[in-house]
């Protein structure tokens, strides 16, 4: 498109200038300046068409904003206690209504969800990190295949679940005191769920790794001399960019949901420090009185998974070349 | 393929050597002490002795070796024991859970029914289901019942057993009365009434259970069959006049279910895992609601063993999903 707009473009400036008979190579010499299309034009064309996909992209825009930034706009401390105006309903005051301790729903769901995104997103970084690199060097080291792909199959092999539990129930307290409480919890959960959800990352890298490894490109790159640690970053990365991309968004998915498992499980962050998994567990106990203090968290855990499912979905349609031309 | 049966069983037991080791140090690292909730009036030599007698005193590699003999040699003599009702078990300590002071096993044995009954019915459901809705929205691509089945399987990733399991709680139980929030595990089944006692208490496990499980199997069943129907032999039994039935249900259907057969035996050891959330939010009292409480009272030997028992049965339908694949795809040859 961008081409076709700016040959246009030039046709009056030419009109202009008649006597020139340089101008045709100099136009010949600007469709060749113009850069091509980009890869990243193609995707973002491609993923416009996925209307699922757009709508969990604004979706998931809007809930991250409005975790962040909301509470900006809406300036009541979640953890003010107001213990006259505890269970309210729904009023202009509280438009979620109060819990028993007479504090606003809506605040604590903004503080809430601020836990459980950067938790998601942090979880997500680092199972990132960990399977691309794991992935990368199994695929490019001959050497190390066997050893990585075996231990990625016996990571795949623990039952995670109940592991999860247990690293919980372990490292709580002597992380509680070295951190602060927290911080301490954050950084364990972000740890336990990064370290045990990396091997679906490793296992699609490797195999993209092992198939980019073979091309001519990396070959010419080997004999011109560049080095192992140059080849990887700057030929091999780019080019398994897309699948990792794809498991980052699923990725965000399971930490959250894993994180508010935990949490409901009683097993997550303390009662004073909310997130939607902890805020459900909560709402748990005032199921027959006040059902929808149980609905608002689950509402909007379900929504984020299912905003950044269609996103990864549609980011998965887009980033593959086999299905852009159609 | 016997060869590589063989070969993937001799692998399967330093791997599972492995897990247990990892479980065992893991758990070896819990700052928990059993001995907490003794009264304090009982002087410290008496404490040291339960302590012994609960085996905590030794070394830890001598633990490890003596788990790993009570767990792989004395629980099948038992097993055998009860039986054939030989006594090769007699006088053998086994595998002690902290919480109550009775075998291990013998509390899983317990529990198990229970779990099987709802995470086993939920799955056959959840197949009987899923089967026909992937069949057929790939066989009517992009139709708005595609559109649909997208759509509900999408919810289903996404939904949450502990919100689903709330929320039917909320709808069925809280507002409409029909089944009971709470699983009756003591129930005896009969007479017909006991038997509607207990179908309607399954329902909304076996539901929130189902919704999951469906939301996956039907997406793996409609990319198997979207491969499967452009091939070339597609085209060729239409041309040569097969009806649309045998082509879809026949050509199509039987080559499409070899992958999906191997994902259902992967799904199998989360039955027996149990669906801990979903256990936990019916109260049904499982194998998952078993692992729940050992692990907050702080009950090692039973942690390790359901962890480990876990473990097994993955490793274990693993390597029943690849012989399977072997078995029904004549183009794959491990040997």
């Amino acid at each position: 498109m961008t081409d076709h707009d700016k040959s246009d473009t030039l046709i009056p400036d030419e009109g202009l200038a008649p006597a020139s008979t340089a101008l045709p190579t100099a136009d010949v010499m600007e469709e060749l300046a113009t850069p091509p299309r980009s890869q990243w034009r193609d995707v973002w064309d491609q993923f416009k068409t996925h209307k699922g996909a757009m709508i969990g992209a604004i979706l998931f825009i809007f809930i991250v904003l409005g975790v962040y930034l909301g509470p900006y706009l809406w300036s009541i401390d979640p953890t003010q206690i107001d213990i006259r105006a505890r269970n309210q309903g729904p009023n202009w005051a509280h438009p979620f209504g109060t819990d028993q301790l007479g504090r606003d729903i809506l605040a604590r769901m903004m503080s809430g969800g601020q836990t459980s995104v950067s938790v998601g997103i942090t979880a997500m970084l680092l199972a990132l990190f960990l399977g691309s690199f794991i992935g990368v060097l199994a695929g490019f080291f001959k050497r190390l295949d066997g050893p990585l792909m075996r231990l990625t199959d016996l990571f795949l092999a623990l039952p995670l679940l109940p592991l999860l539990l247990v690293m919980m129930l372990l490292f709580r307290e002597p992380l509680s005191a070295a951190f602060g409480l927290e911080r301490g919890i954050f950084i364990l959960i972000v740890c336990a769920i990064g370290i045990t959800s990396w091997m679906p990352t490793a296992r699609i890298v490797r195999g993209d790794v092992l198939a980019i490894k073979e091309r001519e490109f990396v070959l010419a790159a080997r004999s011109i001399g560049t080095s192992n640690s140059q080849i990887i970053t700057r030929h091999i990365l780019p080019n398994v960019l897309s699948p990792i991309m794809v498991s980052a968004t699923l990725g965000i998915a399971t930490a959250i949901i894993t994180e508010s498992a935990l949490s409901f499980l009683g097993l997550g962050f303390p009662p004073d420090f909310p997130t939607w998994g902890r805020l459900l567990f909560d709402g748990v106990d005032y199921l027959q009185q006040y059902p929808e203090r149980v609905f608002w968290p689950g509402l909007a855990i379900s929504l984020t998974v299912l905003s950044v499912n269609y996103l990864g979905d549609g980011l998965r349609d887009a980033l593959d070349p086999r299905i852009r031309g159609r | 393929m016997l060869n590589f049966t063989i070969r993937r069983l001799v692998l399967a037991v330093p791997t599972l050597l492995f897990i247990s080791l990892v479980i065992f140090l893991l758990l070896e690292l819990a700052p928990g002490d059993p001995m907490a909730q003794v009264p304090l009036t009982v002087p410290p030599e008496v404490k040291e002795k339960m302590r012994e007698a609960l085996g905590l005193g030794q070394p830890m590699h001598i633990r490890f070796w003596k788990w790993i003999v009570q767990f792989f040699w004395i629980e099948p003599q038992v097993l055998i024991d009860a039986m054939f009702g030989t006594t090769f078990s007699e006088g053998d300590l086994r595998v002690i859970s902290w919480q109550t002071r009775s075998p291990v096993m013998d509390i899983v044995v317990q529990r198990i029914p229970q779990t099987l009954w709802v995470v086993g019915t939920a799955y056959v459901v959840a197949i009987l289901i899923a089967l026909p809705i992937g069949i057929y929205s790939a066989y009517r691509q992009y139709s708005w019942f595609d559109q649909m089945g997208t759509f509900v399987s999408m919810v289903g990733f996404s939904v949450p057993p502990f919100f689903s399991g709330v929320l039917v709680i909320v709808i069925f139980s809280v507002q409409l009365g029909w089944f009971p929030s709470i699983y009756d595990t003591t129930l005896v089944v009969n007479s017909w009434d006991s038997f509607m006692l207990q179908l309607k208490q399954m329902i909304m496990p076996v539901m929130v259970l189902a919704l999951q499980i469906t939301a996956q199997l039907s997406r793996f069943m409609r990319a198997s069959m979207l491969d499967n129907l452009n091939q070339d032999y597609v085209r060729t039994a239409r041309a040569k006049g097969l009806s649309e039935y045998v082509v879809v249900m026949v050509h199509v259907l039987r080559n499409s279910m070899i992958p999906v057969v191997t994902v259902i035996a992967l799904g199998i050891p989360a039955i027996f895992g149990g669906a801990i959330i979903t256990e936990q939010v019916f109260k049904v009292n499982g194998i998952g609601q078993l692992l729940i409480g050992a692990i907050q009272a702080n009950d090692l030997p039973m942690v390790q063993t359901l962890t480990f028992i876990f473990a097994v049965l993955i490793v274990l339908f693993n390597l029943i999903a690849d012989v399977l694949y072997g078995i029904l795809d004549p183009r794959i040859r491990y040997d």
